[in-house]
């Protein structure tokens, strides 16, 4: 390769018939094409020029509410949590360059797992890089070849590429089926090592899930248990623990894992537990050890907005006045929501379909409103979703200026 | 049960799923000829499981392609039951 120079050395000409290795995304840049051409700004491709608060920033030129950021707790702007990441940065420098095995372990990664141990009252803490990797190791290195993994059909893409890595038998259920986890879990060979992976909140429509009832299940056939509790730290459960602690089973959780990228408010992902041998996941999950760890600025902010999380009593309140809010509200306009009650700080409303759910989303991004638009095939039942997630910072003006956004856009493009 | 049982009883356990009544043959496959997603799927190898009370994972519904192959592992997982 010649430097320097933009032309590559040879020209590109494929010889052959072997297929174009992108031909398979055909279809899907046919379908993108055909909205932006519809006049649509892209929904994946908005960029945010300035961030003022956690709840507003200035998206392509315009002032903006935010609300499909799942930055629950509104901890990004913390004062301490900020001044944590500065001094950090000063101390340790930008960047540890190095796996958490080898040179990439500091002081703030030991007190980041302290406090998450304190947080959840567990006996052992493991902060991976990101709640992506998090599954990924922690799945794929439990349940192995020969091993079954019983999981609900709307698991999270991380919790699915776990079980692939991992190459163990996966079995699947109907999303939140008693009975249909119950059936696949009898029909297990008794002597077969089984794993039952578990949300606490779904974040596609925001339901929550009977754990209490599918972790006794789970033990009654031996299974070892894991949930994912993303979409609850800090505000469900007596002490912010997750659906786990809400439902009265968190003992009875072999593994809880969990992401700074929400209501903490940064990046990284954990896994808390109290198996007796825990720690030598550190020398064997491989997406924990053959990666660089957090930036140290990263571990000092998560370690303080975890321990601020303890005692998040009004800001939790807070997040759920919200929250009912928004979905009676919603509910009252005449749109179509994922639960009839609100169950978290998620508020999916459903559109008619993809076409009619981009308008929406431009429509209100217009308005200068920012949500998550979903769509097939990331979510359940191939619906198109427009994803609120409700921030303890949010004011009771704004969740009543939202309803008047959701109002007009509703009407402009005939879904109310 | 033999083969051919096993072939009349997911044969009318199909139906509800093929939707634009497909002719079945042995070479039918899932994905291109009914045109089944991953929702179908489930819902497909769920009532197959509970019929024979067997446990299809995801990684054996990898392996099977056509409609016969799908009879064949049923088949041989009674077998070996
Ligand atoms: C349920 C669930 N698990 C895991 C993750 C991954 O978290 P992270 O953003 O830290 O990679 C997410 C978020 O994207 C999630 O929604």
């Amino acid at each position: 390769m010649s430097e320097g120079i933009s032309q590559p050395d040879r020209p590109q000409v494929r010889e052959g018939d072997a297929p174009d290795l992108f031909s398979k995304f055909d279809d899907l840049i046919a379908m993108r094409e055909g909205l932006l051409a519809s006049g649509q700004e892209d929904p994946f491709n908005l960029v945010m020029e300035k961030v003022l608060s956690p709840t507003r920033a200035i998206c392509n030129g315009r002032d903006t509410i935010l609300l499909g950021t799942y930055n629950y707790m509104g901890m990004t702007f913390d004062p301490d949590v900020v001044a944590a990441g500065k001094q950090a940065l000063a101390d340790f420098g930008s960047g540890t360059t190095g796996s958490r095995v080898l040179n990439g372990t500091y002081q703030g990664h030991r007190e980041c797992e302290d406090a998450l141990r304190e947080f959840y009252a567990m006996d052992h803490a493991m902060v991976f890089s990101t709640g992506y990797q998090a599954n990924l190791g922690i799945i794929s290195t439990i349940a192995g070849k020969g091993d079954y993994i019983v999981l609900d059909i709307d698991s999270h893409a991380s919790i699915w590429d776990g079980c692939a890595m991992g190459k163990a038998e996966v079995v699947p259920f109907r999303h939140n089926d008693l009975d249909a986890m119950e059936k696949r879990l009898r029909r297990i060979p008794e002597d077969a090592g089984k794993l039952v992976v578990l949300e606490g909140v779904y974040s596609m429509l925001g339901d929550v899930a009977p754990l209490k009832e599918m972790v006794a299940i789970a033990k009654k056939y031996g299974a070892m248990v894991l949930v994912d509790e993303a979409h609850s730290m800090g505000f469900i459960g007596e002490n912010g623990r997750g659906v786990c602690e809400e439902q009265g089973v968190i003992e009875d959780v072999d593994f809880i894992i969990g992401t700074f990228s929400k209501s903490v408010g940064t990046v990284g992902g954990f896994c808390v537990s109290n198996h007796p041998k825990f720690e030598i996941m550190r020398l064997v999950c491989r997406p924990y050890v053959f990666t660089a760890s957090l930036p140290p600025s990263v571990v000092a902010t998560a370690a303080t907005s975890i321990r601020k999380l303890m005692h998040g009593g009004n800001k939790r309140a807070h997040l759920w006045e919200n929250s009912r809010r928004l979905h009676a509200g919603l509910k009252d306009l005449g749109f179509e929501l994922g639960t009839d009650e609100p169950q978290s700080a998620i508020v999916a409303v459903i559109m008619p379909d993809l076409a009619k759910g981009a308008a929406m989303w431009e429509a209100l991004l217009k308005e200068g409103l920012y949500v998550n638009l979903a769509r097939p095939p990331a979510t359940p039942a191939n619906m198109t979703l427009l994803r609120c997630s409700l921030c303890a910072e949010h004011s009771a003006e704004e969740v009543g200026t939202i309803l008047g956004m959701f109002e007009r856009a509703g009407k402009a493009v005939g879904i109310i | 049960m033999d083969r051919a049982q096993t072939d009349q009883t997911i044969r009318s356990l199909i139906e509800p799923f093929n939707k634009k009544g497909i002719e079945i043959a042995d070479s039918t496959t899932f994905a291109g000829d009914l045109e089944f997603d991953s929702l179908t799927v489930m819902d497909f190898v769920a009532a197959i499981e509970d019929e024979f009370d067997v446990i299809i994972s995801m990684n054996q519904q990898a392996e099977i392609e056509t409609y016969g192959q799908l009879v064949d592992a049923v088949h041989k997982m009674q077998a070996d039951a």
